[in-house]
């Protein structure tokens, strides 16, 4: 299988069904050869940002570029692109083999050739052999790779994924998401993916677009967004954050100093100025040791023992914090009076 | 890019084949006769449409020309929205102005004296269309799509746009222009000249409207008395049916499979055959008739020839369709009402009346209004009982063939029976759409239904069981009657009923099929072949754009099919022959018009059935194969018409079983050279022959049930293992088959 890796551009996209917009005013890239997320809440836009890609939508103003070429007004069948659906859509009469010949049939390739590189298709996900099956004769898990198969055996310039792991159990969807970047990372296409799922997008993107309300909440790679966060909504959803109101004391070099409650500490600057700010506090970035005074001082409220950790919500003065604490030897009852401390690491202050 | 040119092309092809290579006018002795070719192009009759403007003065035909030219400019346009935009003007401009000159320019000039005022008088008519103008008309209708495509309608989806153009196009000639051209007809002397008389003189008719029979005269109007039979109809069917549905589904019955079985009857029974059984057993010399007089000296009288009659054989004709209807309301109710009741301290009586009834009220009243709808709409059992006074329907058919022969009075008669039944269906609509309990929630409701309150139980099966041996004896006469010699006079048994319609003989080696019923069999045969798959086809290309397509007007378009579903037979045959009988579209006498009938007839079930079909198709199915590179042509060969196979099937056979059956439309547009079976049979009775009509229609009977067998085992079912998103799909014809009909 041969790449064939095209780039994305979207600029300035509308999309309103009816009086209702779903997507705002969209403007983004894709690279070539890279995997990049749409990320978000159900609802956001995500699907509908994929199918005006995929031609199945047609944007209300805007420009839309795969390679390069405009293709805005180009419909479904006639894109460089394929896309596997959430429900996978196999076609429930033909087994898998014309399953994944289908398009390369329909793109005009003689049958014989099309059988042949759907066959090699069907090994390239390992379902080597299976081509006889019917769609209802396959596991959920081999369903999936049958429609990845499907969409790969085209050589389109960008795949599209729906949710592709929506329909797989807990197990199974972390195996085959390994396997759908393997392949992507091996055969070097582009890939547009949507999940709502934020450990989804962290395990398998390049680069991740958090889509919130039809527009962009914020771009970037994994790390920058979760180390970075841009604002609350993106601390919050990107690992669940603790946003918590602070004081910017001192800026120096890449640090700055801040105080939360009174309780001084520093984190790295990222260009914040003093004055006052916001603070994305990883649960698992604060301590918690009993003591009547302290200088951060808290109450926990509720504690839930969950095997590896224990999590506990406390209130303080700045509002209630979620905490997950590895140290189960030693669980703190509610009511418990508390110290609040920092770690180094895992806080960051919100970008303005 | 390409590929637009490349249809743009064929289209262009096709107009120019229109102008200059068939006969723009229709061909007397018909275009497939294809002895036209002989004279071709040179004689004005067969000429095609450029020398019919430059050589036989047919020169307002000129702008056809002018739309093909803004086509063909078009298409050497590069900026698409240009493009779309000329061909889409071209396309529509070109089929308005066919229509407008066709409608405006008939056989002696102008038909309208206002395009007389305009452009004074033409020295020369014009005949009907023929090739080359429908030919054109069609092409007009294509470009008029690819233009809208080009310019992004239906996200540029030519084939799509194209579908809707078409079904649009002719649903306007096949349905509401004869329509039209019925309404017209009420205001029009015989030889199309305006005139209100024949409207006015009919409108206010005592024999229509007058209340006689209720200030103690001999009778009341023919439409109160429609009125009366049809309510009396719906009455009886319901409760009827209602008492089937109760037995079948809340008691322990033993012979409910038998039931079931009584829903298909109405599907394969030609509708006048009821009454026709009903003579034989209760007519003057029927054997009940006989048999009172002989045993009890009841003098034999005509009682069985009037409402009472009629109302008989529809409620027996009609029984098996409000059950059927009522059987799915009644097991619509759920369980867990009932038995929530109970444990409320209501006892079975009730339940019964508090709870399950009143749930099954809207239902009720379905039932009711399609009783009414049938009722209204039946001619069959009207012609064969109702002697002279009949109902509207065979009114309307009298006042066409009979010696009155006044189309003014057909039309308003037919106006007024659609009033009666258009009100009947929006009434239908509007309880509908208000009141929808239907307690099938799809969460799995557990429980059983209550069983019946005893005394009530008992009634029921003291009026289902007597009903339904009575249903077995009716069809009983029907399959025996063809065997017996004379009825009545001469009981003996005998096969010459069969022979003389069926007989076959062999002379000078060859075979020779000399029986009176082969002639109309074979017609019917072939006309039901050709009309079965155009009918499943419409209908199914209908059913797609409503369900997987957002248009403008989808909702007017679809209100619009259903409501043809409440056009009666005999008003279709009425409007055909207004409107096909004249320029611009003259069709009468041919087999065309007969398949045309039964086409836009039939579809709006093959049109539920899709539906039905396709709303349980996952729409990601044609996307997936939109985004696999297939056209939507592609997508609609490869994936949905084989997934929507059981209902293609369903909708062949019913179009083609109704085209056997059918007989008030059919009626008036029969001829001599194309008779069809039904009205072959009804001719038959009305020579008072009851054996070999009787014979013949249970002979009908027998190829049908094996026609629906046949097909039922060479479909079966589909190997789709565990895929629940089409399950359900896979169910059996004749169910599917059955629902059609209550539709
Ligand atoms: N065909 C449509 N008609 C009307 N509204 C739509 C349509 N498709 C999507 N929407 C609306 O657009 C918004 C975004 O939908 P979608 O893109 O499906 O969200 P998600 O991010 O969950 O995939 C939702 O509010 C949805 O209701
Ligand atoms: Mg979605």
């Amino acid at each position: 299988m041969t790449t064939n890796a095209g780039s994305v551009t979207f600029q300035n996209v509308r999309k309103s069904f009816g009086s209702f917009t779903a997507i705002h005013d969209l403007s983004l890239t894709v690279e070539p050869g890279t995997l990049v997320t749409l990320l978000g809440p159900s609802g956001c836009g995500k699907t509908t940002t994929l199918r005006m890609l995929a031609g199945l939508e047609h944007p209300t103003s805007g420009r839309i570029l795969i390679g390069g070429k405009d293709v805005t007004m180009l419909p479904a069948n006639e894109r460089d692109v394929s896309m596997v659906f959430q429900s996978y859509a196999l076609f429930p009469h033909m087994n898998s083999l014309d399953n994944v010949a289908y398009g390369l049939e329909s793109s005009g390739l003689p049958r014989r050739q099309a059988r042949q590189k759907a066959e090699h298709g069907l090994e390239l996900v390992g379902l080597a052999g299976m081509g006889g099956r019917l769609p209802a004769e396959l596991s959920g898990g081999q369903q999936q790779r049958v429609a990845v198969a499907r969409a790969l055996v085209l050589e389109p310039q960008v795949l599209l994924l729906d949710e592709p792991l929506s329909n797989l159990d807990a197990r199974l969807r972390r195996r085959v998401r390994t396997e759908i970047r393997e392949l992507q990372q091996r055969l070097q296409f582009t890939a547009v993916y949507v999940t709502h799922d934020q450990d989804e997008a962290l395990a398998v993107s390049d680069q991740i677009i958090v889509m919130k309300d039809g527009e962009i909440a914020q771009q970037g790679s994994p790390r920058e967004l979760y180390e970075a966060p841009a604002s609350p909504f993106i601390a919050d959803f990107i690992g669940e954050a603790n946003v918590v109101p602070c004081e910017v004391i001192d800026v120096s070099g890449n640090e700055a100093t801040v105080s939360i409650e009174g309780l001084q500490h520093i984190v790295p600057a990222r260009g914040a100025r003093p004055g006052r700010n916001q603070l994305a506090v990883r649960p698992s970035a604060i301590t918690l040791e009993p003591a009547e005074t302290a200088a951060f001082p808290g109450r926990i409220s509720h504690a839930a023992y969950l095997g590896d950790h224990i999590e506990y919500e406390a209130e303080t003065s700045g509002g209630t914090l979620f905490i997950v604490d590895p140290s189960v030897d030693r669980p703190l009852a509610p009511g418990t009076r508390v110290a609040i401390g920092l770690k180094n690491r895992g806080i960051a202050i919100i970008a303005q | 890019m390409n590929n637009r040119n490349r249809r743009l092309d064929v289209v262009l092809a096709l107009g120019l084949a229109a102008m200059v290579l068939v006969p723009w006018y229709r061909i007397e002795k018909g275009f497939y006769a294809f002895s036209w070719l002989s004279d071709f192009p040179g004689e004005p009759e067969v000429a095609p449409g450029f020398l019919q403007i430059f050589l036989h003065g047919r020169i307002w035909l000129i702008a056809v020309l002018f739309a093909f030219g803004l086509a063909f400019a078009a298409r050497l346009t590069v900026d698409p929205m240009l493009r779309g935009k000329m061909l889409a003007i071209a396309g529509g401009f070109g089929v308005t102005f066919l229509a407008l000159q066709g409608l405006a320019i008939g056989m002696t000039g102008f038909t309208w004296t206002i395009s007389e005022k305009m452009f004074g008088p033409l020295a020369d008519g014009q005949p009907s269309m023929g090739a080359g103008a429908v030919l054109s008309a069609i092409c007009f209708v294509l470009m008029f799509s690819l233009g809208l495509a080009e310019r992004g309608v239906m996200r540029g989806d030519a084939f799509v746009v194209a579908t809707i153009s078409m079904l649009v196009f002719l649903v306007a000639v096949f349905v509401f222009y004869p329509i039209g051209s019925m309404f017209i007809g009420a205001f029009q002397d015989f030889n199309g000249s305006v005139n209100f008389d024949g409207f006015s003189r009919n409108i206010v008719d005592p024999s229509i409207w007058s209340f006689d029979c209720v200030i103690g005269g001999a009778r009341c109007g023919v439409a109160w008395r429609t009125l009366f039979l049809a309510i009396m109809t719906a009455a009886g069917s319901t409760t009827l049916g209602l008492a089937f549905a109760l037995v079948a589904t809340r008691t322990r019955f033993p012979f409910k499979k038998g039931l079931r079985l009584l829903t298909i009857l109405p599907i394969i029974t030609p509708p006048f055959v009821i009454g026709l059984a009903l003579t034989l057993l209760f007519g003057r010399a029927g054997i009940v008739t006989e048999g009172l007089s002989s045993v009890f000296g009841i003098e034999p009288n005509r009682w069985l020839y009037g409402l009472t009659g009629i109302w008989i054989a529809q409620v027996l004709s009609f029984t098996p369709i409000s059950f059927l209807v009522l059987i799915g309301v009644v097991e619509g109710v759920s369980p867990s009402m009932e038995e929530a009741s109970q444990t409320l301290r209501a006892d079975r009586w009730r339940t019964f009346w508090r709870i399950s009834l009143p749930l099954m009220k809207p239902g009720l009243a379905n039932a009711f209004l399609i009783g009414f709808i049938e009722s209204m709409a039946d001619f069959g059992n009207p012609l064969v009982l109702g002697g002279s006074h009949g109902v509207l329907s065979t009114e309307i058919f009298f006042a066409v063939v009979g010696s009155q022969n006044d189309p003014a009075r057909a039309a308003v008669l037919a106006m007024i029976l659609l009033g009666f039944t258009l009100s009947a269906f929006l009434a239908q609509r509007i309880w509908l759409s208000g009141k929808n309990f239907a307690t099938v929630t799809g969460k799995g409701d557990s429980g059983a239904h209550i069983a019946l309150p005893r005394p009530l139980s008992i009634g029921l099966h003291m009026i289902v069981i007597p009903w339904m041996i009575f249903t077995l004896v009716v069809y009983g006469m029907i399959l025996f009657g063809g065997f017996v010699k004379t009825w009545g006079l001469d009981n003996s048994l005998t096969l010459a009923h069969y022979a003389k319609a069926f007989s076959i003989t062999f002379r000078d080696g060859s075979l020779v099929w000399t029986g009176v019923a082969w002639n109309s069999f074979w017609t019917t045969m072939e006309i039901a072949l050709i009309a079965a798959p155009l009918t499943a086809a419409v209908g199914l290309a209908t059913a797609y754009v409503i369900v997987r397509q957002k248009f403008a007007g989808r909702e007017l378009f679809e209100f619009a099919l259903m409501m043809s579903f409440a056009i009666p037979g005999t008003v279709i045959g009425i409007s055909y022959i207004m409107a096909f009988n004249l320029p611009p579209l003259e069709m009468t006498g041919t087999a065309l018009i007969l398949i045309a009938c039964f086409v836009f007839r039939n579809m709006p079930v093959g049109v539920r059935g899709g539906i039905a079909a396709m709303s349980q198709l996952d729409k990601s199915l044609d996307e997936a194969s939109m985004t696999l590179r297939a056209t939507s042509f592609r997508t609609a060969r490869k994936i949905i018409l084989p997934l929507l196979r059981p209902a293609t099937t369903a909708a062949l056979v019913y179009s083609f079983v109704r085209a056997i059956t059918s007989i008030s439309a059919v009626v008036f547009l029969v001829s001599a050279q194309y008779n069809m079976a039904t009205s072959y049979i009804v001719g038959l009775v009305e020579n008072g022959e009851y054996g070999v009509a009787i014979a013949y229609s249970s002979m009908l009977i027998v190829v049908m049930i094996t026609v629906i067998t046949g097909f039922q085992l060479l479909v079966g079912e589909r190997r789709l293992r565990r895929e629940n998103r089409v399950s359900g799909l896979a169910k059996p014809i004749l169910p599917v088959l059955s629902e059609e009909k209550t539709a």
